[in-house]
């Protein structure tokens, strides 16, 4: 067992002719919060993207390099993708609930993964509780779980996003600014859960707001233009950054 | 602080009860803004008034010889009375086995296009055809079928080959309908299906469809509108003048006999027969609605019944 959820080595990137990712080398630490920060367009999304190669999804695509999760090379023949996927879930920037109930949106992962009569109402209607505790939604919403979860407020939207994954018993969790779409108050709450997951999964978050990435994560990436330029412990970047180009970003001066 | 008169936007000689009062340009404005809400409606009631009254002409027109016998009876004296059973059941036939053809390929087909083909220059020229033979008028596709169903594929002049025609015709439709109401569907309800390691069937079947089964029932609904309304199509392919059939037998046509249609008895007894009495066009030209209306209906509750069925 690594102590590293993600190791990638020379990881490149192309979206058709255009290189998104230069040379990437990274080791994101097993069960902490990691925070990934840059100004737009230097290659956040895409390098969370690779972590479960759903890039592939989006186009024409080109990767080389190598990306191993928990030690195994992601690009190894044997890969199964849904297999990964269950392993490395992503959160989005606007929460994207399924347009059905709260409850099958949190087996929907479960059904996905197991064939059509395996999965009792039982252990489903626990899983469910399960889950929904976990990401403190339990008390709001135990009474709403047939709700159309696209109806629900925004924070509850969030927090659901994260307890779909939950069943599946993911290593690693991505979010992609799961925050930008919440208010203060929302963010705070969604911050609580994250730390609250730490620990039980590896956490990768890309955040656009400095004082998130300050609050939340243990270790800090910044990135430029497709590149890496720093990664560190979080308080040793923001306060004593190595690179000048870190110490300009962290000041406002991008993006 | 101090404002001058002149500077300060709100002028302290400025009489209050005289503020926000309209000016010149807002009156303009405002007529403006009235003359287009008079023309969008007025266009709206133009679109309904014709057609409301259409309808009603229509049934008040063939009042006299609406009855079920006239749906289930052959045609006779020349076709100068009687019913219009033959033509009635070629329509359904036709319409039926048409949609029956075009349906499935056309919606699979979309798919294909909408969630698994990568945007490379096959299916760009593909989408290209589509669109084009969307647009390529019936009379070509009338000829098509007579050279490919009719002749080269020595189906003869016959329910199958105007089918075949119907559906040559209906297809390109079908997949640029159904690939809107797919393009539809948020593409982050698919990547919160890929990111749980959905296939990509599954989210095709679980999330995709379900949310778009209306939007493709609509465009396939209107195409059976296009097919049961059709003449040229199936004149050359399949659909002959008069043919005498078992009274009330839906099971009267073989797929190799050729048949009556709707739209062309309809053509034929308004414009080729002489001394037809008035309300059998009109009576063929209601039934000819009234089973699109009724295929739209059952379209409208299949919808309901699915999205009842679907889970939240
Ligand atoms: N599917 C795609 N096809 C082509 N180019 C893409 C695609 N996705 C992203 N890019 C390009 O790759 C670069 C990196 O994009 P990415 O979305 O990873 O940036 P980001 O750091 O997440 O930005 P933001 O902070 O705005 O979310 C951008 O220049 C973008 O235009
Ligand atoms: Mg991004």
């Amino acid at each position: 067992m690594s102590t590293y959820s993600i190791q990638t080595e020379r990881l490149n990137l192309w979206y058709g002719d255009f290189q998104a990712l230069i040379n990437v080398s990274v080791d994101v630490v097993d069960g902490i919060i990691t925070s990934l920060i840059g100004p737009s367009g230097c290659g956040k999304t895409t390098l969370l993207r690779s972590f479960n190669r759903v890039n592939e999804r989006y186009g024409n695509v080109t990767t080389t390099g190598e990306i191993k999760v928990l030690g195994k090379n992601i690009y190894d023949p044997d890969v199964s993708l849904p297999e990964l996927r269950k392993s490395v879930g992503m959160v989005f920037q606007r929460p994207n609930p399924l347009p059905i109930s709260v409850y099958e949106n949190v087996v929907f992962g479960l059904r996905v993964h197991s064939s059509r009569t395996s999965l009792k109402k039982s252990e489903s209607d626990e899983i469910v509780e399960k889950s929904l505790r976990e990401v403190f939604l339990w008390d709001d919403l135990k009474d709403k779980l047939k709700v159309r979860a696209t109806t629900l407020q925004l924070e509850q939207q969030q927090k659901l996003c994260i307890a779909r994954l939950l069943p599946l018993k993911p290593q690693v969790i991505l979010m992609d600014e799961p925050c930008s779409a919440l208010d203060a108050e929302a963010t705070r709450a969604v911050e609580e859960l994250m730390v609250s997951l730490v620990g039980r999964y590896t956490i990768l978050i890309v955040t656009h707001n400095m004082a998130q990435a300050r609050r939340v994560s243990k270790e800090c990436i910044f990135m430029l233009l497709g590149e890496i330029m720093e990664h560190s412990r979080t308080k040793d970047l923001f306060i004593t950054p190595q690179n000048p180009k870190t110490a300009e970003y962290i000041e406002g001066r991008y993006g | 602080m101090s404002t001058s008169a002149t500077t300060s936007p709100n002028p302290v000689t400025l009489d209050p009860q005289t503020r926000f009062r309209e000016t010149a340009l807002v009156r303009r404005k405002k007529f403006t803004e009235k003359l287009a809400r008079l023309t969008f409606l007025t266009m709206t009631l133009l679109m309904i008034f014709p057609l409301l009254l259409i309808v009603s002409y229509l049934i008040y027109k063939a009042a006299p010889i609406l009855s079920i016998n006239f749906i289930l009876d052959n045609p006779v004296r020349g076709m100068r009375a009687g019913g219009i059973w033959p033509a009635f059941l070629g329509t359904l036939y036709l319409v039926g086995i048409s949609l029956l053809v075009s349906a499935p390929i056309g919606v699979l087909a979309a798919v294909y296009l909408n969630e698994y083909a990568r945007e490379n220059w096959f299916t760009r020229i593909i989408n290209l055809a589509v669109v084009n033979l969307a647009g390529v008028p019936s009379i070509v596709h009338a000829l098509f079928g007579l050279g490919a169903f009719v002749l080269f594929a020595g189906m003869g002049r016959s329910i199958l080959a105007a089918s075949l025609t119907l559906a040559i015709m209906t297809l390109p439709v079908i997949i640029a309908s159904t690939k809107e109401a797919l393009g539809a569907v948020p593409t982050a309800f698919r990547e919160a299906c890929w990111n749980v390691g959905a296939t990509r069937w599954q989210t095709i079947r679980r999330i995709v469809l379900p949310n778009s089964i209306s939007g493709i029932l609509t465009g396939i609904i209107l195409q059976v509108s296009r097919a049961a309304g059709e003449t040229a199509p199936i004149m050359f392919t399949g659909a002959v003048f008069f043919k005498a059939i078992e009274k009330g037998d839906i099971f009267a046509y073989g797929l190799f006999d050729q048949s009556m249609a709707l739209s062309m008895h309809l053509f034929t007894i308004s414009t080729q027969v002489p001394n037809v009495p008035e309300a059998l066009p009109y009576g063929t030209a209601v039934v000819l609605l009234g089973t699109v209306l009724l295929v739209n209906a059952l379209a409208i509750v299949l919808r309901v019944y699915l999205r009842s069925r679907k889970k939240w």
